[in-house]
């Protein structure tokens, strides 16, 4: 009848030491269209695929500004994702208020973290069905983390989450070595690319795509959609019909995103295959 | 029927909660500036019960945190309450041991709260709190009063200072005042405070705070002439009804 009889609680445990709850959020995540950040030492890019869910509506805004040094990129439920904005934002201005600084990214990271967290212990919550990336930059320099619905968090060099997100993480892994160094169109170039290959064969538009930066003299902003096609023109024109050409450097790899390299998810559960098409479900 | 006088059916306000209505023990001015590497400080270590001259080694100025110092006048006890406060930010702001601090321009934010949110509740800290530091080769000097009245300048000085030393400051501090001209000017200052402001003693400290740390230097004394002809009959001059 039930496919497990320790899923039904956020805070029963199953006998194998796991909380079924808590992937199952963690699921949300891999559901949501796929975020991607990736940092150098003094900037922070952002992008994200936007899904409509149908051709009829609109798609959901996946990356939020929380202040001039900070920047969320989400995948999975959008409704958990702006409630968690909203209380970064909170976070954000009482602490400028205060002290008439920005607060550190890292501190900001640890609170949500906190907050996230209490959801998995609670009997009559639920853990919040969001991942983020968050972008920013503080007195040390330019941070990426992903905070995970299980009150884990992370900090990275470049990170993708999301569905077929292990497109790009294979790409952002064969490159993320040079990153450190990266100049900020460079890193936005690289954004781009990472987010082609989780599209499998769909074109590369700025129609479905949203990028977002912050670095140092540059307060957090969402490009417009203009420029982001113009970036996209810039490297795209080289290989236009044929297969992508990936641009100069790296030869080696099929690259073309269509489905040649790592096919998607490898660990995808159960669920996964389904999603697509028809857009993610949870993202919407 | 009525034993207790009535209040109107109103909480009593006076016997429940208690509030500063006037200061008690109170220190009085600080004067600071801006040098070359940093900032100076000095205050007397007079603490006055009225207008009795009632404890002689108060230390006025306090390191706060690695990159900031804090000088106060007024009332000792509330300033003895702000440091028990900052002593608990710069705790929780260490204990995160994540490479970021609090510098001087957080302090001296954070401190305006206070000020201003005690006042508010009709219940101030009486005091007029200086603060200083450095932080990144920045220097930072700047002040807040009992009510929350707060601003950043070259040179700043509470109480009677700001009558008294400000416009000596203000005719001699220069940008690039060096250490040895930094201490002789704030001597100046304090000297003269110590011949018309009846409260001040003769018993000071100066406290340097640079990129490498805080120095408070040991008490030390002026050495001051009593024998102007202007202080011997201090009332010849005057015209007045005494």
């Amino acid at each position: 009848m039930f496919r497990n009889q320790y899923d039904t609680d956020v805070t029963t445990w199953s006998p194998a030491g796991r909380l079924f709850q808590v992937e199952y959020a963690m699921e949300a995540v891999k559901q949501g269209s796929a975020a991607i950040g990736l940092r150098s030492k003094t900037h922070v890019v952002l992008a994200c695929v936007n899904k409509a869910s149908s051709e009829l509506s609109s798609h959901q805004k996946k990356i939020f500004k929380v202040d001039d040094h900070i920047g969320v990129a989400i995948a999975g439920l959008t409704a958990d994702g702006r409630v968690l904005s909203r209380y970064m934002r909170n976070e954000c201005i009482n602490y400028s208020f205060t002290y008439e600084s920005p607060l550190p990214v890292g501190r900001l990271v640890v609170q949500l973290a906190d907050k996230a967290q209490v959801c998995t212990q609670r009997s009559w919550k639920r853990p919040y069905g969001v991942g983020l990336l968050v972008a920013g930059l503080d007195e040390l320099g330019a941070h990426l983390y992903y905070n995970c619905p299980s009150g884990n968090y992370f900090e990275y060099q470049a990170f993708a989450i999301g569905s077929r997100s292990q497109a790009a993480k294979t790409y952002l892994e064969r490159r993320f070595e040079n990153f450190m160094d990266s100049s900020r169109d460079d890193l936005i170039k690289d954004a781009l690319i990472s987010v082609r290959e989780t599209l499998q064969g769909e074109k590369l538009k700025s129609s479905i795509c949203t990028v977002a930066v912050v670095g140092v003299g540059e307060p957090f902003h969402i490009l417009d959609q203009e420029t982001v096609q113009q970036l996209i023109d810039a490297f795209e024109i080289v290989g236009e019909d044929e297969p992508p050409a990936p641009e100069q450097g790296e030869a080696a790899a099929p690259d073309q995103g269509e489905d040649a390299p790592a096919p998607a998810p490898a660990p995808a559960p159960s669920p996964a295959p389904a999603a697509d098409e028809g857009a993610a479900p949870m993202d919407i | 029927m009525d034993q207790k006088p009535s209040n109107c059916g109103l909480p009593s306000l006076e016997a429940d909660s208690q509030r500063t209505l006037y200061p008690y023990v109170t220190g009085t001015s600080v004067v600071a500036l801006k040098y070359k590497d940093g900032i100076l400080m000095a205050a007397d270590m007079g603490g006055s019960y009225g207008s009795t001259l009632r404890y002689k080694s108060v230390e006025r100025i306090k390191p706060i945190g690695k990159h900031s110092l804090l000088g106060a006048s007024g009332e000792l006890s509330d300033f003895q309450e702000i440091l028990r406060y900052l002593d608990e930010l710069i705790l929780y702001d260490n204990m995160w041991d994540d490479g970021n601090s609090l510098g001087p321009k957080e302090v001296h934010s954070y401190l305006t709260r206070v000020m201003y949110n005690r006042r508010n509740k009709f219940n101030p800290l009486w005091n007029s709190l200086v603060l200083g530091g450095v932080k990144n080769g920045q220097r930072y000097l700047g002040t807040v009063s009992m009510i929350g009245v707060n601003f950043e300048d070259n040179h700043v000085a509470t109480g009677f200072g700001n009558h008294l030393a400000r416009p000596i400051l203000r005719e001699e501090w220069h940008e690039n005042l060096s250490f040895e001209d930094g201490v002789r000017l704030l001597e100046k200052c304090m000297r003269v405070l110590l011949y018309r402001d009846r409260s001040a003693v003769n018993k000071f400290q100066v406290a340097k705070i640079t990129e490498e740390g805080v120095t408070i230097s040991q008490p030390y004394s002026l050495k001051t002439s009593w024998g102007f002809s202007a202080f011997k009959n201090p009332t010849l001059g005057a015209e007045g009804s005494w």
